[in-house]
Parts: C-alpha cells; structure tokens; sequence
C-alpha cells in the first residue's frame, strides 16, 4: 500500500496543517508518477500531430496515440480498436451516442428509458432527444435500498422502447446495477442499451463482450488519467451505421465542393486535432491499472467500504444511502449527519485536511428520491486507507460535537 | 482535530440565526417573490418582500441549505425591513465587498447589525456563494420593483 501510495506525489502534502486525506476520488481520482511522466516525455520528444506527418516525430506521436487505443480495447475486451473512439469524456461519449445514433433511430412515440440514479450527463442528453423527437422519457423505480430488479426492469422496457441507458455505478448510492441482465432484457425488445461506466472503469474489471452492451462509456481523468480524454466503446455495425456529428478535419476521406466522404472507423467520428497527449496518458493510466491489478482495487474497495460502513455507524446519527451490502456497491459512500449541514461538514472536514464531496452530485431527480437537497459524499481509491478513514471518522465526530454542543 | 481556524467562520451569532431564523416563511400578500438557487450545491431560496412607497415594510425568506446560507438570509432580512429601496441596494453592494474582502464602510456594517459576523466568510472561498445567494435574491427583487 505504501509502495502504491508513493506513486502520487500530490498525497504527501498538508492542507490546512494537516497531512492531506483525499476522499473525493469519485469527483476526479489523483495521477500517479507513471502517467505523469508519460505525458511530459510526450512532450519532451515526441510532440507532433497525427495522422498526416511523413516525419519522424509524427509517426512516433501516431504510434503512441493508436497504442493506448489498443491498450483501452483490451481493458474493456472490445473486439477491435475500431471500437474505441477517443471522446472529451463520459459526457461527450453519452452525447455522441444520443445525437448520432438517437436522431437517428428514434421516432415520436418511443420509448428511451432511464433510471432515478443517472448523473445528470446520462440524463440531460436523452431529456433533449425525447424533446426533439417527441419521445417518451421512462425511469426505472428504485427499491428503498437504491437497487433496481430485474422485475423493475422487466415491467419498464415494452417493445416501444428503443434506447435503455443506464449507469454501470452510481456516483451517489454506490449502486452496482446488473448491465448483463438489463442488456439481455433490453436486446429481447429490440432496444439498444447504453451504459455510463464513469464510475465503473476505475474501480471493476468490464467485459464489453460478455456484457453485451451495445455502447458504453468512461473518462480518463477517474481512473489516473488526465482530464478531458475520455471513451465511447460501440458495437461496431452500430458504428458503422450512424453518422459523425462533428465535421472538419482528421475524420474525412475526400473532400469535394458540395459533398466529402467520412474516415473509416473509429477516425471519423474524431474530428479536429485530438488530445493527444491525454490519449497517450490515458493508455499509461492503464498500464498502472493493469499491473496493480482492477480485481485487486476492487477487493481494496471493497474492504474500505465494509470498514468505512462500520466506524461511520458508531458514530451515531449518520444516514447512510444506498445498498447495505458492501459487495453491492462501489467504493463511495454518500451520507448525512443529522445536524450538520454537507457544505459545513465539508468546511470542517477541509479544515482538518479532509477532502470530501458535498451538494447535489450532479443528480438532482436522485436528491428528489432522496428527499434531501444535498448530501456528503467519501470515495476511495486503491491509494486510501484505513487511517484514512479513521481520519474521516474522527472529523465526522468532532463535526458533530462542533455543531451541536459547542453552539 | 482543530477548530480554531473554523471559529472566524461559524460565529455564534451565524448559528443562532440557523438554528432560530428570523422571518422565516412565506409573506401572503408579498408584492415581489424571488426564487433564487445555487445550481452548484443545491442550496435554495424563496424570498417575498412587501414593498410599498419605496420601503421593504416586510421581508419573509423559506429554503434549504446550510448554515451561512441560511443564516445570511435571516440576517439579510433583518437587515432590510423597514428601510427604503435604496438603502437595500447599498447594504447588498456592502455585502457583496465584505465578501470579496474589501474594506467597508464601519458606518454602514453598523447598520446592518449582525450581518458583521458574516465578514469571517470572505476567508472561506468556497463558501462565499453560499452567504450572497439571499443578497442577490433580494438585490433581484428590489430592482425589478423599482423599474
């Protein structure tokens, strides 16, 4: 743990005259040396554009960009790179498939079905969709515990439903949903399924085959990437059938007066000069994820998350969201203290070096489900501990007696 | 554990104000309603004000969020009943520079009464949406009346 520990400069710090206890990893996770180092040597040496170079500077930056391509289709066990589209990120990704694939495939009248817990960028782009073609916007109910079941699902998706998209893991309840099951329902209606694996990539090892989703999608910067490099897997045919929805440079065949012809893929739906350096640091990020091992973070995780879920109850008056079952759910726990406001929990917490997550999450219809306007949020990582948590713990008593006996 | 960075912040006087608000609520006969929200944290206010001849005869505030917040808009409140339009605009502009740190006019921090304790908030960056949301609220209402 210390080796892995010392990978990420950034934690041995203070904040506020305390050594840094860094819980908000769900928000943006921290960069080992690794992809730091890659990035920079990037630049050092190899800085060129791609695709269009004779020379040599050209070529290595074209060999290292479509290199950490073919690392990224094997993490997630696509069937070919031409698969894998470099996008900005999750947001980016769920766009493209909405407005590429939705418009379309989709008619008034169809069906596009959700669920409560969507981060609002798996939620805002299929509100848009069922605007613009007269769709209808489902939700899968939530059982009290956060989970959704397959009766749910089942009763949810008709044979009017077109697009089901739904997150792999919450970022708020922590939620692990069952994609093979919802996707195999999803296919026997004739829909489509699109799953935002944000907070999954990081933390639990994805099969695209196995799983049998048609397009998934995930950021770099959550998993020891860097920030705006992120990926859209689809299933090729699917791919192949939509249309780009940026035009421009890098993704054209031949360019006439009044018409052009697109790139094969996965090219033509990259449009522009990409990111190439956040490509090339998104490919080490896997190397470092790769060696330590994703079975081994998520068994870490799941440790924290078992001891995490046991000291926060001793403390009293903690309202803990989400499956109780540390196996059902991510490394994250989303909670309230009674009393303490998040955002006060959060200051006090920041002030002992504590970093956590408090408001709203980007889930406002979750909040609603909920009841509640915000809520503070812990998640960990393969570089937190147990100390860390009993930092976080000591803080969340020390709040409490803050708020309600000293005023 | 340390608080005593956290003391400049919560002042007893903030946690009076959320713990007991003052005009909290929801004016029947209120000449302006504003709704106002903090999209980044969640935090919402819902202001009504009772504005007649040019002066703030009653302010009332409802809403969620946490203790800065909500104490500010109790305070704010106070801070404006009874007084003209134009005094209004002025202690939300005050406010607005004892947020961003600037010097204030004594005078006027004297005015508005326990508003001062907030001052320990401008120390606090990301708190600092959290004390103007109930300001500008009011800032939004009072200009919409006086046009």
């Amino acid at each position: 743990m210390n080796e892995i520990r010392k990978q990420f400069p950034i934690l041995n710090q203070e904040v506020n005259g305390h050594p840094l206890v860094y819980l908000d990893s769900a928000a943006t996770s921290q960069k080992p040396i690794q992809v730091l180092e890659v990035i920079k040597r990037y630049y050092d040496f190899d800085n060129s554009n791609v695709h269009r170079g004779v020379h040599t500077l050209g070529n290595r930056a074209t060999d290292s960009y479509e290199g950490a391509r073919e690392k990224i289709r094997k993490f997630i066990n696509a069937n070919s790179t031409k698969e894998i589209i470099y996008t900005r990120g999750t947001t980016t990704s769920i766009n493209t498939v909405a407005f590429a694939y939705g418009r379309q495939n989709v008619e008034e009248g169809d069906e596009i079905v959700i669920s409560y817990m969507e981060h609002h960028s798996n939620l805002i782009p299929w509100q848009q969709l069922a605007k613009e073609k007269k769709a209808v916007l489902k939700y899968f109910d939530l059982e009290s515990d956060g989970t959704i079941t397959l009766e749910t699902v089942r009763n949810t998706i008709t044979d009017k439903t077109k697009i089901v998209a739904i997150t792999m893991a919450s970022n708020v309840l922590g939620t692990i949903n069952p994609i093979k099951e919802i996707a195999a329902i999803a296919h026997e209606h004739g829909a489509i399924i699109v799953v935002d694996a944000a907070q999954a990539a990081p933390h639990m090892p994805i099969d695209v085959q196995d799983l049998n989703v048609d397009f998934l999608g995930f950021s770099g910067h959550k998993m020891c990437g860097p920030t705006g490099i992120g990926v859209l897997y689809g299933k090729e045919k699917l791919l192949e059938e939509m249309e780009p929805i940026e035009f421009g440079g890098e993704m054209i065949d031949f360019v006439d007066l009044y018409d052009s012809t697109w790139k094969e893929l996965p090219w033509k739906f990259e449009g522009g000069t990409p990111n190439i350096a956040g490509a090339i640091g998104l490919g080490a990020a896997i190397d470092f994820l790769t060696e330590i091992g994703i079975e081994n973070i998520a068994n870490h995780e799941h440790e924290l998350v078992e001891y995490a879920l046991n000291e926060m109850e001793k403390i009293g008056g903690i309202s803990i969201y989400g499956p109780r079952d540390p196996k059902q759910r991510c490394g994250l726990i989303t909670f309230n203290l009674e009393g303490v406001h998040p955002h006060d929990l959060a200051t006090v917490l920041d002030m002992n070096g504590i970093a956590i997550r408090a408001g709203h999450h980007c889930a406002q219809p979750l909040m609603k489900w909920l009841t509640c306007t915000a809520t503070a949020r812990a998640s960990f990582y393969m570089y937190n501990t147990k100390e860390d948590i009993d930092r976080l713990v000591e803080g969340l008593r020390g709040a409490k007696e803050y708020f309600n006996d000293v005023f | 554990m340390s608080f005593n960075n956290l003391d400049q912040l919560y002042r007893s006087v903030i946690m009076d104000h959320y713990k007991k608000p003052r005009n909290k609520g929801s004016l029947d006969e209120g000449s302006v309603t504003i709704d106002m929200n903090n999209p980044t944290c969640g935090d919402r206010i819902h202001l009504t004000l009772n504005i007649k001849n040019g002066i703030v005869e009653d302010a009332k505030f409802d809403g969620e969020g946490c203790s800065i917040s909500m104490s500010s808009a109790s305070m704010m409140t106070e801070a404006i009943k009874g007084k003209n339009i134009d005094d209004a605009l002025k202690y939300a502009e005050v406010f607005s520079q004892m947020m961003l740190g600037e010097e204030v006019d004594e005078d006027i921090i004297d005015e508005l009464g326990d508003v001062a304790a907030l001052q320990g908030v401008s120390k606090f960056p990301a708190r600092i949406k959290c004390a103007t949301l109930a300001w500008k609220a009011m800032e939004k209402g009072v200009q919409n009346e006086s046009k």
